[in-house]
């Protein structure tokens, strides 16, 4: 099975305690997905229902398909400015 | 001039004014978001920003580009800084200039709300007490970070 990499930062690096994750990905496999294997591991508490996802730099929705070379980041809430 | 940009040195927003300053424009509006001395009425010592670099990078290029072609204005600069800032520094700032005031303002206006929607940027606070936490906009019981 091939896996991704899920960079998280700020209070989700916290969190699941770690910067970067490795996923299982399948053939087909979604953002939504993901989110569903991401809920299994310590430290989910802190996601919401609906966490904000990029791939490849730009937000994605939940059924967006990811692939082995994508560039997938769990987004917090953002607090710029 | 349009151009967007993450910094880790203090912003000088005379200096951002001053590079695009032109007798073509009748106004230049400065928005500079600074770091406040209270949050919920916590007393903060200083504000730690951080970012998803290259991913915020594009969203501030795409947002000003937006507002540019939105309102119509010819230079427009953001400057966004990450890093440990102190009370009262700058850390964001916003300077678009246009023959009129208005779009010239509308356009900072619009800049700073998308920024804080969409930029991945984040920011814990530290408080007098040596407490610290994420602050969290969309929930106001936050994640106490220690």
């Amino acid at each position: 099975m091939s896996t991704v990499t899920v960079q998280l930062f700020a209070s989700y690096a916290e969190s699941f305690g770690a910067p970067t994750l490795q996923l299982p990905l399948q053939s087909g496999s979604t953002v939504a997905d993901l989110i569903d294997h991401l809920r299994l591991l310590p430290g989910a508490s802190i996601l919401p229902e609906s966490p904000r996802v990029a791939v490849n730099r730009k937000f994605a929705s939940a059924d967006q398909p990811v692939g082995v070379g994508d560039e997938i980041a769990l987004i917090p809430p953002v607090a710029g400015g | 001039m349009i151009r967007a940009a993450l910094v880790t040195r203090a912003i000088d927003p005379a200096a951002l004014i001053a590079s695009i300053a032109s007798t073509g424009y009748g106004a230049i509006s400065l928005f500079a978001g600074t770091v406040r001395d209270t949050s919920d009425g916590r007393a903060v010592s200083a504000i730690d920003y951080s970012a998803y670099a290259s991913m915020a990078e594009a969203e501030l290029e795409q947002i000003v580009a937006e507002g540019a072609d939105r309102f119509g204005v010819t230079s427009l600069i953001v400057e966004h800084r990450i890093g440990v800032l102190s009370l009262g520094e700058t850390s964001v700032a916003i300077v678009a200039a246009h023959a009129h005031r208005a779009p010239a303002m509308d356009c900072t206006r619009y800049v700073i709300e998308e920024i804080k929607k969409r930029v991945p940027i984040w920011k814990m606070e530290h408080y007098i007490d040596g407490t610290r936490e994420w602050v969290d906009p969309t929930n106001s019981s936050r994640v106490t970070a220690g």
